[in-house]
């Protein structure tokens, strides 16, 4: 842990608190919906822990509580999952081996892997993943507890613009690699796609569509 | 709820399946030395998803639009970080941006 604190500067941590606190209050809001859709407290609280991936866990409850069988809502989440594959194929080695590495491979998320992939050097990446990685395994988990005790009590998180944060966070964090022309073309395609592709295809099918959007950026550099 | 022993087994397949996730790329990255050019490759290709999933993310709720205020208060973020604001300000103001907007009654 004490490398963490050396390896990163003050901002990068502040930042990656920030970010906890904002998964922190996404998750009083998921702990509450899931309690109000009729599930006991386990239910988000294991979730949150052994899941990890909040967009899957919205959409598993929300499947079931909609009449799906918990099968199928398994494997809609693990297709929402699946951009865990590309993500895992990205980083370099941030894990560690032994316990490192199975605990370091849970702790994988859209918001430790953006903080990762922003750092420079590989010491600054592992301690950006590690940070946010277990940050957010204390604020999802612990939120949605609490989400789910204090349930009707938390009004609609949407109401303070919760909601815009997540984009924002990832934004604000591939925003120095978009400044490569040929990064946002390709991103700005992919992005195209998935939004093209939303309104008829499952949950996180768009998302990986949105690789064949990398394809522009070989020929492109290979035309050079 | 429905039968718990369901539930538990789907929640069972999704935190395995989601580990299994994880892991593969790593199992794969041990095993094979990816040249330089093309771990460059899969670095893009993880900032693609993750604009694509800022896109999604922003713009759409189920299948459906997400409405204005929430769509535009990303994009007041963007902006801010493209300007190269501090991450404090680019995130408050996004949210801000959206809470104020739904304040006003934009949907």
């Amino acid at each position: 842990m004490s490398s963490i604190y050396r390896t990163l500067a003050g901002g990068v941590l502040r930042d990656i608190a920030l970010t906890c606190l904002a998964v922190w209050f996404i998750g009083l809001s998921y702990g509450a919906i899931a309690v109000a859709s009729g599930f006991p407290l386990w239910v988000p609280a294991a979730q949150s822990v052994l899941v990890l991936a909040g967009a899957s866990e919205f959409l598993f409850i929300g499947i079931i509580a909609a009449g799906g069988s918990p099968i199928a809502a398994a494997l809609a989440g693990l297709l929402v999952n699946a951009r865990h594959v590309p993500y895992s194929l990205a980083l370099p080695d941030v894990t560690g081996r032994g316990w490192r590495r199975m605990l370091g491979t849970h702790v994988m998320n859209d918001e430790s892997v953006v903080f990762a992939l922003a750092q420079d050097d590989l010491a600054g990446k592992r301690a950006a993943y590690w940070a946010c990685g277990l940050g957010v395994l204390i604020c999802w988990p612990s939120g949605a507890i609490l989400g789910a005790l204090i349930g009707s009590f938390v009004r609609d998180t949407n109401a303070f613009g919760l909601d815009a944060m997540f984009p924002a966070v990832i934004l604000a964090l591939i925003v120095p690699a978009l400044r490569d022309r040929v990064m946002l073309r390709a991103a700005v395609l992919g992005a195209a796609i998935a939004l093209a592709t939303a309104p008829f295809l499952p949950a996180g099918l768009p998302v990986l569509l949105a690789l064949a959007a990398v394809a522009c950026t070989t020929r492109r550099r290979a035309t050079r | 709820m429905k039968d718990s022993t369901l539930v538990v087994a789907g929640m069972l397949t999704l935190s395995a399946g989601t580990y299994a996730c994880r892991l593969s790329g790593r199992v794969l990255r041990e095993r094979i030395t990816f040249p330089p050019r093309a771990e460059q490759l899969l670095e893009a290709a993880a900032v693609v998803m993750l604009a694509a999933l800022v896109a999604t993310t922003a713009l759409t709720r189920g299948h459906g639009f997400a409405g204005i205020a929430r769509p535009a208060g990303v994009l007041v973020g963007g902006v801010l970080a493209w300007r190269k604001a501090p991450f404090l300000v680019v995130v408050i103001a996004a949210a801000g941006t959206t809470a104020i907007l739904r304040l006003l009654g934009v949907p």
